[in-house]
C-alpha cells in the first residue's frame, strides 16, 4: 500500500495544464519538422514554417501555443495498491485545473450548462476518465482539447457487413468533412469496437499515443499507414490551403465488440495535439 | 501575391483582392465570436445600436487567452468562422466589410460577400502565439461580462492573413482542393 496526498495531485495537474499548453511533445515537433521538409505546396510550406515559429515563440515568451487552451481532458490510471489522503481525489483534480488555468494565463473556455452558456470563469470542470490498474503508482495524462477540431469529430455505428472498407470510408469522410475547419495538419484518433461510448473514449485515448508509434497489431498499423497516405492525397493541406500534409498521423485503438455492431469513432485533433504525462 | 494594406480599407483595395493573396493588415480589427454575435443579433432584433461601428470595418473571430503583465494580449489566433455563418450575412448587408477567421463559410455568406463587395480572410489556425506578436493594443469595448468573448478593439501591425473568399466569390479552399487533390 502506498499513500498519496491529494494535494500532490493538485500540484501535478496545475503544472501539467501549463506545460501542455506551452510545449508540444518531441514526437509532435519532429512530425511538424518532417512535414515542413516534405510539403510540396509553397503556401503549405509557409504555413508549416509559421507553425514551427509559433512553437518557438510559445516556449520562449510563454504564450499559449493556441488561444484555445481547451477543455481539460484528464486520464487517471490508479494503481490498486494506492491509498489517497487529504480529501476527495476528484476535487483535487478540478482544483489543479482551476489553479493551472488561472495562474498560467490560460483561456477559460468552459460554460456551466450547454444551453445557458455562462462561463465558469476558471475552466472547470475537467473531463476525467479513471482506470484502476495493478501496482502502486498513479499515472496522470492531461490532454487539453480545443474545440475547432473537437467539433469535427464523428461517431459511426456501422454494420458488421461494412467491414474494413466501411471503417476506412467512415474515417476518410470525417477527415474530408473536417477539412480546413480542424486546423490541419491534423492528428486522427480512431476507436473501433466496444460500445458507443467505448469507441469514443478509445478515439480520444488514441490521440495521446505518440505520433511516431504505430498500433501494436500489424493489421491495424498497416491500416494506419494506408489511411495516412490516402488522407494526405486529399489535397486539403496545411491550414486547408492546399498541399500534401493534411494529417501527421492516424492512431487506431480497438476493443472487442458485439456480434451485431461495428462502432467507429473519429476524434480529430489539430496540429496542437497537446498532452503531458506524470507518474506519482 | 503579397500585399500590405490598411484596415479599414478602401473599396478599390477590397475589390482588387484575389483568393490566395497573402496580405499583411495594419490598422483596426474588432473581435467578436459566438456569444458576442448572439448579443449583436439580439440587439438588432430589439432595434438597439450595435456596440461598434460596422460600416467599413473588419471583424476578427477570436477570443484571446489572458495577457501576461506588460503585454497587450495573450495567444490570439482565429476561431472557426462557420459558427458565425448564421449572423454574418446580416452584418455584411449592414456595412461590415471583412472577416478574419478560419475554415469554410456557407453559401449564404459567400453570396453576401459578393453582394456587398467584401472579403473573408483566414489567419493560420493554431498559431496564436505568433499572431499575438502583430497585435500592438487591445481594449474591451463591449460585453465585458463575456470574458474572452467580449468585443475588443485591436490595433494590428502587419497582421498576416490569406484571402480565402474574394469579392467575386472565388474560394481558395475549393481552388486548393482542385490543385492538390490526388484522389480518383
Amino acid at each position: 500500500m502506498k499513500t498519496i496526498q491529494t494535494s500532490a495531485v493538485t500540484d501535478a495537474v496545475a503544472a501539467m495544464c501549463i506545460e501542455a499548453n506551452h510545449f508540444l511533445t518531441d514526437d509532435m515537433k519532429a512530425a511538424l519538422n518532417h512535414a515542413e521538409e516534405s510539403e510540396i505546396a509553397p503556401l503549405g510550406k509557409q504555413v508549416l514554417g509559421q507553425l514551427k515559429q509559433n512553437l518557438e515563440i510559445a516556449g520562449e515568451d510563454h504564450i499559449p501555443i493556441c488561444q484555445d487552451t481547451g477543455m481539460a481532458v484528464i486520464f487517471v490510471e490508479i494503481g490498486q495498491e494506492v491509498h489517497f489522503e487529504g480529501g476527495s481525489l476528484e476535487d483535487a483534480i478540478h482544483e489543479g485545473v482551476r489553479r493551472g488555468y488561472t495562474e498560467g494565463f490560460l483561456r477559460k473556455s468552459v460554460v456551466r450548462d450547454p444551453l445557458d452558456r455562462v462561463n465558469t470563469g476558471d475552466n472547470t470542470p475537467a473531463v476525467i476518465h479513471y482506470q484502476i490498474v495493478p501496482g502502486d503508482e498513479v499515472k496522470i495524462t492531461i490532454a487539453p482539447k480545443g474545440f475547432g477540431s473537437e467539433n469535427m469529430s464523428r461517431i459511426f455505428m456501422l454494420k458488421p457487413a461494412d467491414g474494413a472498407e466501411g471503417v476506412k470510408n467512415a474515417i476518410l469522410t470525417a477527415v474530408r468533412d473536417a477539412g480546413p475547419n480542424a486546423c490541419p495538419p491534423m492528428v486522427v484518433g480512431v476507436g473501433i469496437g466496444g460500445t458507443f461510448e467505448k469507441a469514443a473514449l478509445l478515439a480520444k485515448k488514441a490521440l495521446t499515443r505518440p505520433v511516431d508509434q504505430k498500433a501494436s497489431d500489424p493489421y491495424y498499423s498497416a491500416m494506419e499507414e494506408e489511411l495516412l497516405e490516402r488522407i494526405n492525397r486529399s489535397g486539403i493541406g496545411p491550414g486547408g490551403l492546399g498541399g500534401s500534409t493534411t494529417a501527421l498521423a492516424v492512431n487506431i485503438e480497438t476493443y472487442p465488440t458485439h456480434i451485431a455492431g461495428l462502432p467507429v469513432a473519429v476524434n480529430i485533433c489539430c496540429h496542437v495535439n497537446r498532452h503531458a504525462v506524470r507518474v506519482l | 501575391m503579397d500585399r500590405h494594406l490598411k484596415v479599414p480599407m478602401g473599396e478599390q483595395d477590397l475589390l482588387s483582392l484575389q483568393a490566395g493573396d497573402y496580405v499583411y493588415l495594419t490598422g483596426t480589427l474588432y473581435t467578436a465570436r459566438d456569444a458576442a454575435h448572439k448579443r449583436m443579433y439580439e440587439a438588432l432584433r430589439a432595434g438597439e445600436e450595435l456596440p461598434m461601428p460596422l460600416e467599413g470595418n473588419f471583424i476578427y473571430y477570436m477570443g484571446p487567452s489572458p495577457a501576461r503583465e506588460g503585454r497587450p494580449i495573450g495567444s490570439a489566433g482565429p476561431t472557426t468562422a462557420s459558427r458565425m455563418d448564421k449572423y454574418a450575412p446580416e452584418l455584411l448587408d449592414l456595412g461590415l466589410k471583412g472577416m478574419v477567421g478560419k475554415g469554410r463559410r456557407s453559401e449564404e455568406v459567400r453570396q453576401a460577400i459578393i453582394r456587398n463587395g467584401c472579403v473573408y480572410f483566414a489567419a493560420v489556425g493554431g498559431a496564436g502565439a505568433l499572431l499575438s506578436k502583430s497585435i500592438t493594443s487591445s481594449k474591451v469595448i463591449a460585453y465585458e461580462d463575456l470574458g474572452t468573448e467580449a468585443i475588443r478593439e485591436l490595433t494590428v501591425e502587419e497582421f498576416p492573413v490569406i484571402v480565402v473568399i474574394d469579392s467575386k466569390g472565388n474560394n481558395l479552399y475549393d481552388i486548393a482542393l482542385e490543385q492538390y487533390s490526388k484522389e480518383e
